[in-house]
């Protein structure tokens, strides 16, 4: 019986496992360094904050794997060895493959600043990295002041955890307003304006210089590259993006770039091994996309294909409409489409931003200035359907009609406010200004 | 796996630290209004018990709302479920289980030992606890109280002041405000205020909360509740006419429009109890498989067992004799097997493709009950049913379930098992309720294409154990036969991925993998069985 082994447990790895096993009666083995079983990465956070023990972010009990024969082993993979088809795990177990798949993620970047690796400074992305929160800032006694570097999803994913735990939390974000490297203006500022509203000190425009240590080794302060300052702190979160976890093929024949370097196939340079998920770079970037996409659902998709793929039906892989969510503190936020922030934003993509006053909810949709065709959205603070705007994209409609169809969209809760003809009217306000 | 402290089960220190100073005086308050209670438990002869009463009552309610104002308008509208599993009380710490113990023993105290209480046996002036709500119940209809009234004065006070709170909590989410006033509402009207105004008016009338529908209130067609009814002339029979109403007619066009929530979580006692008071304990409900396939069993095993408690009674009181009265035991016996028919026959024809296995179980429950009523039909006499009386079917049941299950268990176990054990497991009516969504009705939570992150929230503030992020991982709508329709699941979602709705009956059920996003061709493939 063929042998599959998969390295890393998370989404991607177990959701190939999950369809290679709907699709066939092969041999599969997770190997993962982290946990025993799979869990809910993203859920990390609230564990921490206490609205779930570790256990409520595991999707599937503990029986399951064993009822769908899927081997699990907790170990950390070394060394892989292509010539021969066998992986050494925890320095001495060997395990043979006929087929390999790296789904092993990503880890938290660190740019090279002094102290860096100073105990109380760490990331957060693993299972690891939660068990180091709760020993660094398990409450406002111990950690008297958290400083977090990084403004993306991460970090306010962070700022919001220990403000769980009344932490003050001092808040630095390279870029002059939060996550404009993706988000436009007007929704950039209403999320700067929400974090201080939560009494998080947020410092746009700041970068780190420089991690100190007490005596004994600890963190003990940050400085601030742009005014000197020196902030008194007991932990440092690291933020500031994740690269993939990759380390331990440097000595293989693999082919790595920043990521594992793959085909369309998921396929690498050598033969019956393959890359899926954060840690997987394709060779060129697919439409909009980002050669690594290091996002929950891409790691689903990629997962869902290569099963397909060593099932004896090789296929690309193809991901549909760019689709995407977040919360922001108490906002939620979706995209749909593409919606580019000052950033990279192409010529011909113009934008109509609303805001509701209560400055918690906004929209910005996307469209191309010449022919009109909607393009995306982003919103914050209202849920729209996933599956009206998939279709909206495919049958290429145009803003007018998105603008006038938005209520079909709408997917809040019963008895919610609606604002769709709010934001028509204004739509139609600009239009005629415009 | 969790080298984490276990905060809830510490004795010396249960989570005290996280409450300010508002709180606490809150707390305190709270406590001195039980305490008076206490007080008049231990019959300490109060002066004045109708200002003692108020004081008590004013006492709690404020001690409430002090904390929920504290808790919630210090802080921006949201989830607000910080520190659930740290919190003694909410994660079957020290204090998780003391309450446990507290109200159970008052509820074994409440059903088999009233005389502790204080309840004057055969006419004799109430003592203690429940001499203290005389005034109160005077007041509204004029007789003195009864452990009834003051368990339903406490029950009334609980829906209140934990329904303010909860409306607080969930400020930002119009649907969790509108569906506790309304449970609020109904409680305070319907099942309390009522009921004492209608005794005043007519005094033959049995107490009849006009929203506890068959069987959730089994003993509504026992005999001395018919003969009351008729005897108290129309305003009797239109109740009675109301209650056979409600179930045939009522409930199964509410539940086809809304799903099971309009009961269950909008206006039903035992739900407004669970949404209110016992909002802090609903992720402690158990989400195994094994847990599913226990509630199942027990749920409609209790269901089986009301059918044909509720049968026996009626068929006992009934005459042979079709001269003086059409409904003769036979007719009776005859129409109740052939509804039961009806209902299997159109199940099994209409809807057999989507029950799969469960077909099974359901013509089990069925061909049981049809054997029994046989039985019944065949074995009894004047006086004995089958083997036993009919009698003591009734009060096996009104001992295991109405007091037992729905009481001891179901609210007294609250901080160990969840809030909904009694609704989950063993509720006849939310089994009956239950099949209809299940089978037919428009309503489902629906599932936003492929934004699900497996976070489990969702499954964790599930009150009824449902895994719900088993299906909204996998783009599948949620139909499940025993969801309450509650809104939390959404509320807690941080991806906006599920939405309650009523909507046309056509592909509301869709067990395929449907996650957008995704390349169309490999959906397909996905797809393919």
């Amino acid at each position: 019986m063929e042998h599959i082994v998969i390295i890393g447990n998370g989404i991607s790895g177990v959701t190939l496992a999950r369809h290679i096993r709907k699709l066939s009666d092969k041999r599969i083995t997770i190997v993962s360094a982290e946990t025993d079983y799979f869990f809910s990465r993203t859920a990390l956070m609230y564990v921490y904050m206490g609205h779930m023990k570790f256990e409520h972010t595991q999707p599937y009990e503990n029986w399951f794997w064993q009822k769908n024969r899927i081997e699990l082993l907790r170990g950390y993979v070394h060394e892989i060895d292509t010539d021969n088809k066998v992986i050494k795990i925890n320095e001495r177990d060997a395990l043979a493959y006929d087929k390999l798949v790296i789904a092993t993620g990503s880890k938290p970047n660190k740019f090279g600043w002094p102290g860096q690796d100073l105990e109380g400074v760490q990331g957060l992305y693993s299972k690891q990295d939660l068990d180091a929160l709760e020993k660094n800032a398990p409450n406002n006694d111990i950690c008297k002041r958290a400083v977090i570097v990084g403004g993306g999803l991460i970090g306010i994913e962070l700022a919001e955890m220990l403000n769980s735990r009344n932490i003050p939390v001092t808040f630095l974000v390279r870029e002059s307003s939060f996550w404009n490297g993706v988000l436009p203006k007007g929704e950039s500022a209403m999320i700067n304006r929400h974090i201080e509203n939560h009494h998080i000190d947020l410092r746009l425009s700041t970068n780190l210089k420089a991690i100190n240590a007490d005596e004994n080794g600890k963190v003990k302060s940050v400085i601030i590259e742009e005014t000197g300052e020196e902030l008194a702190c007991d932990l440092v979160g690291l933020t500031a993006g994740v690269t993939p976890n990759i380390d331990f093929l440097k000595s293989s024949k693999i082919e790595t770039g920043r990521g594992v370097k793959v085909n369309r196939y998921l396929e690498t340079n050598i033969p019956d091994v393959y890359a899926i998920g954060d840690c997987a770079e394709q060779h060129e970037a697919i439409g909009n996309r980002r050669p690594i996409e290091a996002v929950w659902y891409t790691g689903r998709m990629m997962g869902e294909t290569l099963a397909q793929t060593l099932c004896g039906n090789r296929i690309q892989y193809k991901p549909g409409h760019w689709f995407n969510s977040a919360k922001f503190l108490d906002i939620e936020y979706q995209t749909y489409g593409w919606v580019f922030g000052e950033r990279g934003r192409p010529d011909y993509e113009k934008h109509f931003h609303w805001k509701h006053e209560d400055d918690t909810k906004c929209i910005t949709v996307a469209y191309h200035k010449d022919t009109n065709e909607f393009l995306g959205i982003n919103t914050f603070g209202i849920r729209m359907r996933h599956e009206i705007f998939d279709t909206w994209l495919t049958e290429k409609r145009d803003v007018d009609y998105v603008m006038n169809h938005l209520s079909k969209a709408n997917f809040d809760p019963e008895f919610y406010s609606h604002y769709e003809a709010d934001i028509l009217s204004a739509y139609n306000n600009q239009l005629q200004t415009a | 796996m969790s080298n984490k402290l276990n905060y809830s089960m510490s004795l010396a220190k249960p989570d005290a630290q996280d409450l300010s100073k508002k709180q606490k005086l809150a707390v305190g308050l709270g406590v001195v209004g039980l305490f008076i209670l206490v007080l008049a438990l231990f019959n300490l002869d109060l002066p004045n018990k109708g200002m003692f009463l108020s004081a008590s009552l004013l006492l709690i309610t404020v001690g409430t709302i002090i904390f929920a104002n504290d808790a919630y308008l210090t802080k921006l509208k949201g989830i607000k479920n910080d520190g659930v599993w740290f919190k003694s009380i909410s994660s079957r710490g020290t204090l998780g289980w003391i309450t446990g113990i507290v109200l159970t023993s008052f509820y074994v105290v409440l059903y088999f030992y009233e005389g502790l209480l204080g309840a004057g046996a055969n006419g004799a002036e109430n003592t203690g606890l429940i001499a203290l709500f005389d005034p109160l119940s005077k007041l509204l209809s004029g007789r003195p109280a009864s452990q009834w009234f003051v368990y339903g004065t406490l029950y009334t006070i609980a829906i209140l002041a934990f329904g303010y709170k909860f409306i607080l909590k969930y400020r930002h989410n119009r649907y969790e405000q509108i569906r506790t006033i309304s449970v609020m509402f109904f409680q305070l009207a319907f099942a309390f205020l009522i009921p004492e105004f209608m005794y005043v008016m007519n005094s033959d009338l049995p107490y009849y909360d006009l929203k506890n529908v068959w069987p959730l209130n089994y003993y509504n067609f026992e005999q001395y509740r018919i003969n009351s009814f008729i005897n108290a002339g129309t305003i009797g029979m239109a109740m009675l006419i109301f209650g056979i109403v409600s179930i045939f007619v009522i409930t199964p066009i509410l539940t086809f429009k809304f799903g099971k929530r309009w009961y269950c979580s909008w206006v039903c006692g035992c739900g407004g109890l669970a949404e209110t008071a016992g909002d802090s304990f609903r992720q402690l409900s158990d989400k195994s498989q094994s847990a599913w396939k226990i509630e199942r069993w027990v749920i409609h095993s209790v269901l089986v067992f009301v059918v044909l408690m509720t049968t026996a009674v009626i068929y006992t009181y009934l005459g042979y004799d079709p001269d003086k009265y059409w409904l003769t035991r036979d007719v009776f016996l005859f129409s109740v097997a052939g509804f039961l028919t009806l209902i299997f026959a159109l199940t099994m024809i209409f809807k057999r493709h989507e029950l799969g296995k469960d077909a099974k179980y359901g013509a089990i429950g069925y061909f049981v009950v049809i054997i029994a009523l046989i039985g019944i039909h065949v074995f009894s006499s004047e006086t004995k049913l089958f083997l036993f009386k009919a009698e003591t079917l009734r009060s096996t049941y009104g001992f295991l379930i109405g007091a037992i299950f729905s009481g001891v268990i179901g609210t007294g176990f609250y901080p160990i098992f969840g809030n909904r054990v009694w609704c989950r497991f063993g509720c006849p009516m939310a089994a009956i309720l239950g099949f209809q969504q299940r089978m037919f009705s428009k309503f489902r939570i629906t599932t936003n294409g492929g934004q699900c992150i497996s976070c489990g929230n969702c499954s964790t503030y599930c009150e009824m154990g449902i895994d719900v992020r088993a299906y909204a991982q996998k783009g599948e709508n949620i139909v499940r036969s025993s969801c309450v329709g509650c809104g939390i699941c959404s509320a807690v979602c941080p991806r906006g991925v599920l939405k309650l709705e009523n909507d046309s009956m056509k592909g509301r059920i869709n067990p395929t993998e449907v996650l957008l996003g995704n390349d169309v061709d490999l959906m397909d493939l996905v797809n393919q069985k």
